[in-house]
């Protein structure tokens, strides 16, 4: 090996010779102008002013950071104070009721994981196969892929309710006619939050470099097959964390469930798709707006089982975001 | 290894293994491709204009020049990875053991699977040493026993006994070197025939580059290798046939690519006989 790598390196000997000459000449040149002589007890000392100022800064952005925590933190205390008493397993476990030392959300947790689970099932494979379309195959040059993008962001800004009368007249009645079921609940919430999971799930896949795509395709993979064995792994932490967030946004709508007819009032957990249900911020409603004080201490109890939810599934998002993290 | 045009015959009943003599090609060696007035245009404008030469089979050929020059461009021509790029348009035939690579009926696909390519930056998938090896012959379906594919093919890029204990581990743990012989343990693990390689020292430090040219120069029985470099002792160092390009300046200050001279390594080096040839190869240019 190493006798073929000298008989190659013969023919290059005069032009290297070359090269490294002129390389040292311009060394030297370098190492002239490195040499002007540097005074280091003359180094000018930062300003009282510029001290000031970066202290102001960082304080301004302490503050801002601390309103928003303070405002929570109130809340929390507040909530936490006014429901935990109302926090029992029996509360967990019981049903809604006409007498408040009875009631409970056991149906409202039900409804609104069915809520839930009908969402994901139908807005990630949705939203992801979206996001592929218009990340590795729409040609950005046709006016329809630029209308479909415009119209993606313009979608996530729809407020809630309007979802709500589309879900009524396409899913409640209308061409699907689900009725008022936990089906056309969860698939209105799955509507709702789609816009959010295609652009999470595009910026998942823009940040996979693109030398990952043309590193499979290099091997003789096709398009789909380099997508589907590469760039959709690679991208699985963002597009999860997306999706976990925008159904914890659903988890917490209440306007277009109320749109599409879910009850205040269910005695019974959802036993199928075409069932009736509630949902947890409905639950929280309803007793908000009866005039008994009882029932208000019962909505503060739901209000933490809410957020307990809520909790457990960002969780989830950080923690599929940590395992799958990578570098490039 | 015969040549596929998606499950169809070869075009006019050509005999795959039929392979023109070009005018370049040495004596006892056959071009596996000749290039003839190839143009590359981005979206209209000229990024390389008319090259003509033919690339030796079993050898390894170097294209050289300044940055700009095209030659990158016309390597990924050679495994049509320039169709991944939008408004780009090949002009010219190139033919790939007599048979023309742009024809219609040629599938892209069916070419990179037999022309494999490594990039300037070393670009392992984020998953385990030994899931990149196997996914080409996975895609490809190919049939032989998986372990075996991928122990072979790390063996052939030198790479083995580095990583046989930690064949799970993430390929991105490996050092710059290692992640680059990686990739070329990827593309000979298809079984391709030729392995074009675009810069593929130019992320690395002296001793990791010293191991990659060792290792093209045991390559090169089994492959031929067209490699794209800036560094012109490399191309002394480990190519046979050397193409040197400059950058011509055209209408509306323009900068494309021209082939100005093509011919055995050793004569490029030592006696060439284009002027600018000779100024670019002895540093007084570029």
């Amino acid at each position: 090996m190493s006798d073929s790598r000298r008989r190659l390196r013969r023919p290059s000997h005069r032009p290297s010779d070359r090269v490294s000459r002129t390389a040292a000449a311009a060394g030297a040149a370098v190492g002239g102008s490195l040499a002007v002589p540097v005074d280091a007890d003359h180094l000018p000392r930062a300003t009282r002013r510029d001290v000031v100022r970066e202290r102001y800064f960082k304080f301004s952005l302490i503050a801002c950071v601390a309103v928003s925590l303070i405002v929570l933190a109130i809340l929390l205390i507040d909530i936490v104070r006014q429901g935990a008493g109302a926090l029992s397993m029996d509360f967990l476990n019981n049903f809604p009721s006409a007498f408040p030392e009875r009631a409970g959300v056991q149906s409202a947790v039900m409804g609104t994981l069915w809520l839930m689970a009908i969402c994901a099932f139908f807005v990630v494979p949705t939203g992801v196969a979206a996001a592929i379309y218009l990340e590795e195959y729409a040609d950005r040059k046709r006016w329809f892929n630029r209308a479909i993008e415009v119209n993606v962001q313009n979608l996530a800004a729809v407020p809630s309710i309007v979802y709500g009368i589309l879900g009524l007249a396409f899913l409640v009645r209308g061409p699907f006619g689900f009725g008022r079921s936990v089906l056309a609940g969860g698939l209105t919430l799955g509507l709702l939050v789609l816009p959010v999971v295609v652009i999470a799930s595009r910026e998942a896949l823009r940040a996979v470099p693109s030398s990952i795509r043309e590193g499979a395709m290099a091997l003789g993979a096709t398009k789909w097959q380099a997508i589907w064995h590469q760039v959709l792994p690679s991208a699985i932490p963002g597009i999860s964390t997306g999706a976990i967030l925008a159904l914890s946004r659903a988890i917490g709508e209440t306007a277009p469930l109320i749109m599409v007819g879910a009850a205040t009032y269910v005695a019974f957990n959802p036993d199928g798709l075409n069932s009736a249900f509630t949902a947890l911020p409905l639950q929280i409603y309803s007793w908000l707006s009866s005039p008994q004080e009882e029932f208000k201490l019962l909505a503060a109890g739901a209000i933490i089982v809410l957020m307990a939810m809520l909790l457990a599934i960002n969780s989830i998002a950080i923690v599929i975001r940590n395992r799958y993290e990578r570098k490039w | 290894m015969a040549w596929k045009v998606k499950e169809e015959p070869a075009p006019g009943g050509a005999a795959p293994d039929v392979t023109p003599q070009g005018e370049h090609a040495p004596t006892g060696a056959q071009n596996i491709f000749e290039l003839q007035a190839v143009s590359v245009r981005y979206s209209g404008n000229l990024a390389v204009k008319e090259v003509g030469f033919g690339v030796p089979t079993n050898r390894i050929t170097a294209l050289i020049g300044a940055s700009g020059c095209g030659k990158s461009t016309l390597l990924r021509c050679l495994n049509r990875m320039n169709d991944l790029i939008p408004g780009a348009r090949v002009e010219g035939t190139i033919t790939y053991k007599g048979q023309d690579l742009y024809s219609p009926r040629v599938d892209p696909v069916q070419v990179r699977k037999r022309i494999g390519m490594v990039f300037q930056k070393p670009n392992p998938f984020p998953k385990s040493i030994f899931d990149n090896v196997a996914f080409g012959p996975r895609v490809l379906g190919m049939k032989e026993d998986i372990n075996l594919l991928v122990e072979n093919a790390l063996r052939r890029a030198s790479l083995w006994d580095e990583v046989k204990d930690r064949l799970k581990d993430s390929a991105l743990g490996m050092s710059g070197g290692q992640q680059q012989r990686l990739c070329i343990a990827r593309a000979i693990a298809t079984e391709p025939d030729v392995i074009l390689m675009d810069e593929p020292c130019s992320a690395l430090d002296p001793i990791s580059t010293a191991r990659i040219e060792d290792l093209m120069n045991e390559l090169k029985d089994r492959y031929t290798i067209v490699i794209v470099t800036h560094n012109m002792q490399q191309a002394a160092r480990v190519s046979d046939k050397t193409a040197y390009f400059s950058v011509e300046v055209g209408d509306n200050d323009r900068r494309y690519g021209r082939l100005i001279e093509y011919d055995d390594t050793e004569r490029i080096f030592t006696n060439p006989s284009d002027q600018r040839t000779e100024d670019y190869v002895t540093g007084k240019v570029g």
